[in-house]
């Protein structure tokens, strides 16, 4: 049982106030915002800080669940259920991250993605959102394609990622993004 | 004319849609998993209403958050509303809520035909 000790002692080190490892639905999204918000509430955290994480994390769970539908579906590799959502809170600010696998074959087109939000600054950005929402449809898994560029503008940093490899078919996707704790 | 009248949840906004009070609303939060089924009826209740439109139609918008999905289905709605004579926003944001305000004057200046009211609660 030394492994729950363990585990606690990192979730302090990392600061780490909310950990979630296992199946995602938009059920479990919506268990997790709620943990976070009441989380929030507690501490009296600021309404600017408070909207963008919950925002951030809302993208960042609603991805998860949208792609995981993406991955073998009679899950011969046991990935399905293989998704972790963290929530860690710093003095000065949040981290967001999350880890799922991906197709190996997806990976270039999300790097490309994410390396083009994070080439731009601020104003960058918001062109990039107005050119997105004009010319895009709702995708079959209900994705806007706007994702990475509303996490990268309600964060103001650069999303930080990578991709760890599991196998020939498949990587480990994770995605930190930090959201600065004043206003 | 019909009347959609929506209870709000933790993730679909409260929505009014009433003609012959004149009431049109969409509030609270907006982060369903599947935008477009909950959008669908609003926007198929408004290429209704736009056949025979009130002569002013103040559309109000109190949202508090809404999903990246969300915002496309909302532009939907508001080209909707730039085709229909005497349409108007009422844009409510938390007085303290920038990113809302930004949002709305985002859809302003994609959705030039139509008029905007920023309003804060």
């Amino acid at each position: 049982m030394k492994y729950v000790y363990e585990l606690h002692k990192t979730m302090i080190a990392n600061n780490l106030i909310l950990v979630y490892e296992g199946e995602f639905t938009q059920d479990i999204t919506k268990s997790i915002l709620a943990m976070a918000e009441r989380n929030m509430d507690a501490i009296g955290e600021l309404g600017g800080v408070k909207r963008k994480v919950f925002s951030v994390m809302v993208e960042c769970l609603q991805n998860i669940v949208k792609h995981s539908e993406e991955l073998n579906e009679k899950d011969e590799d046991g990935l399905k259920n293989n998704a972790i959502f963290m929530l860690g809170k710093q003095i000065n600010e949040y981290i967001v991250t999350s880890g799922n696998p991906i197709r190996n074959t997806a990976i270039p087109a999300v790097q490309a993605k994410i390396e083009r939000v994070n080439s731009l600054d601020k104003d960058g950005l918001k062109d990039l959102y107005k050119e997105i929402i004009k010319n895009t449809e709702i995708s079959d898994k209900g994705g806007a394609g706007l994702g990475f560029v509303d996490m990268a503008r309600k964060s103001g940093e650069k999303l930080g990622y990578s991709f760890e490899p599991i196998n020939d078919e498949y990587s480990f996707f994770a995605l930190k993004i930090v959201v600065p704790r004043s206003e | 004319m019909e009347i959609i009248n929506l209870e709000g949840t933790e993730e679909t906004p409260k929505v009014i849609l009433d003609k012959d009070n004149g009431i049109f609303e969409i509030s609270g939060r907006s982060l369903p998993e599947d935008v477009r089924t909950f959008y669908q009826q609003i926007l198929d209740w408004l290429d209704k209403y736009a056949a025979a439109p009130n002569p002013e139609t103040n559309f109000t918008f109190k949202l508090e958050y809404f999903n990246t999905a969300s915002s496309k289905v909302i532009l939907d709605v508001l080209t909707k509303l730039e085709n229909i004579n005497g349409a108007k926003v009422i844009w409510y944001h938390h007085d303290d809520d920038e990113d809302m305000e930004e949002a709305g004057k985002e859809f302003q200046d994609i959705v030039d035909g139509l008029p905007f009211e920023f309003k804060t609660y």
